[in-house]
């Protein structure tokens, strides 16, 4: 009988146990020991103004939420324009930003020619502003020339590169700045010898205008971003960028110097490891697809998924 | 940024070639005179059919309300959504905001012709269609062109979004000009729609004055 008996108080105390754990877990209980005392105990998160930012500001503040943090949220505050200021007045403490253009807009001139370089950049930069980043996620949102799975196939596509030998039958399509920005035709020219017979102005910033029209045929290629939830959904082919014509823009939390203390960047360290690009539109597939979940739901859902949750 | 804007226009380069100025304008004129046309071509014979027969008033009334409040960038990026990108979806949005002006202009000048001359031109025995043509759009015809000159100022205004997809007309200096962040350029659209639709209003005003009968019998 007592053999019996055992294996069942085990299991009853298991579920005590991960009871008490998701006590901790719940965001309105008390915060945990140890939290509440850690200097910075309330951390305001905020985001960008578009979808994908709010997606991984709520990723970072159900985090520390969940780590015992008091978190206030302003999401969707504005452009870099707007958030960096407020970074450093302390209006808000945390925002998701991207390594490349957040360098670009500290540094016009500073050196994008590679992920590493950007990163290795990005503290000193950040610095002047009395600001710091963690760890970039693997996570990356840039542009990218994407081709149909059909003309991936027909002239054996892998990069840009193999784009340009069909020059002449190519139409592409973008918003009207890639037509002159560095980082658009001129820089795909210089880089690749790419120069489309024709360029298509789209005013959707890669959305689905012009996803409609590379679907069509009416394009050949077109400037999407590679978070983009047409990509998976159309099965479109985004073609390799060997020499780093568009700058590396990893997922990177962005914070008021000394406003951050071990354990939140911690736990804001294990949502960077875990966030890849697949992952991101996963999740910007969650709130602008068709299940339309908001947020903070897709968020929660999300970290729990990675187990990132009530640790 | 009006610096900018002047020194856009001074540059001789920005006069040739097919995204020039002059290309551009002549872009803008031909979606606005395509989609006012189009509109011309649907509205009248129903403006004409309502304002003789009295029928379809209220019906008239709302669908023309209805296509008022349409909102045109919405509903051409509608269709380009479901069409594909291409001339017919900013023409269609065009069409839809020309249609109730002249709409408005054909029955209401048409209705409003006294109804003792029209029993006096069917009681000297003149059928419905010569009473149309001979009676009732001479007299109309003011009206007509005021709500044809309605239709053409709003559509050479509109005639901008065409550059959100993937044309050209004025619309490309405030597309591109916002992309870039070069408020000059998107000065010089604004500029040039806007000195577009004052001179089309002015010569449709003179025009209008011209073929008013009462001032033509003050004339004679």
């Amino acid at each position: 009988m007592n053999k019996m008996k055992l294996p069942f108080i085990a299991a009853l105390s298991v579920v005590a146990g991960s009871l008490i754990l998701s006590g901790c877990s719940n965001p309105t209980a008390a915060p945990a020991p140890g939290a509440s005392s850690a200097a910075g105990g309330t951390v305001t998160v905020s985001s960008a103004d578009f979808t994908e930012s709010e997606i991984i500001g709520n990723l970072y503040a159900e985090a520390l939420k969940d780590k015992g943090y008091t978190v206030e949220t302003k999401f969707r505050i504005g452009s870099r324009e707007a958030y960096i200021p407020a970074l450093a007045d302390g209006s808000i403490d945390l925002i998701p930003d991207y390594t490349g253009n957040l360098l670009l807009a500290l540094d016009a001139k500073a050196d994008v020619s590679s992920p590493e370089s950007i990163v290795s950049a990005l503290p000193a930069a950040l610095e002047s502003k009395k600001l710091t980043m963690l760890t970039p996620a693997a996570a990356e949102d840039k542009d990218a020339v994407v081709v149909t799975r059909a003309t991936a196939d027909k002239w054996s596509l892998k990069s840009i590169e193999d784009l340009a030998a069909h020059n002449d039958e190519v139409v592409m399509a973008g918003p009207p700045e890639f037509n002159k920005r560095p980082v658009g035709l001129p820089g795909l020219e210089k880089n690749y010898g790419f120069v489309p017979s024709k360029f298509e102005p789209i005013s959707d910033g890669g959305g689905p205008a012009t996803v409609k029209a590379l679907l069509d045929g009416k394009v050949t290629a077109a400037n999407i971003f590679t978070t983009s939830t047409a990509i998976p959904a159309n099965d479109l082919v985004v073609l390799e960028d060997p020499k780093n014509n568009f700058p590396a823009q990893q997922v990177v939390p962005v914070a008021a110097a000394d406003k951050l203390d071990a354990n939140a960047v911690q736990a804001l360290d294990a949502i960077s490891a875990k966030l890849s690009t697949e992952e991101l539109i996963k999740l910007n597939e969650q709130v602008s697809g068709s299940a339309k979940v908001e947020p903070k739901q897709a968020a929660i859902t999300w970290l729990t998924e990675q187990g990132l949750l009530g640790n | 940024m009006i610096n900018e804007m002047l020194a856009y226009f001074a540059d001789a380069a920005n006069w040739s070639g097919s995204a020039g100025i002059p290309a551009r304008l002549g872009e803008h004129l031909w979606y606005s005179l395509l989609a006012v046309l189009a509109a011309a071509v649907i509205a009248f014979p129903v403006g004409v059919f309502i304002g003789h027969t009295g029928t379809g008033r209220v019906l008239l009334v709302s669908a023309s309300n209805v296509l008022r409040a349409l909102p045109s960038l919405g509903i051409m990026t509608l269709l380009v959504l479901l069409m594909g990108i291409g001339l017919l979806p900013p023409l269609a949005a065009l069409v839809l905001i020309a249609i109730p002006p002249i709409l408005a202009g054909v029955y209401a000048g048409v209705a409003n012709v006294e109804p003792s001359v029209v029993d006096a031109a069917r009681a000297i025995g003149m059928k419905d269609s010569r009473i149309i043509l001979q009676v009732e759009l001479p007299l109309a015809l003011p009206l007509i062109l005021g709500g044809l000159r309605g239709a053409i100022l709003q559509v050479v205004a509109t005639a901008t979004i065409a550059a959100y997809v993937n044309l050209g007309g004025l619309g490309r200096y405030i597309f591109d000009g916002l992309a870039l962040y070069d408020y000059g350029e998107v000065l010089v659209g604004a500029v040039l729609v806007t000195a577009l639709a004052l001179v089309l209003d002015g010569l449709l005003a003179l025009l209008v004055k011209a073929l008013s009968p009462a001032r033509r019998a003050i004339a004679r």
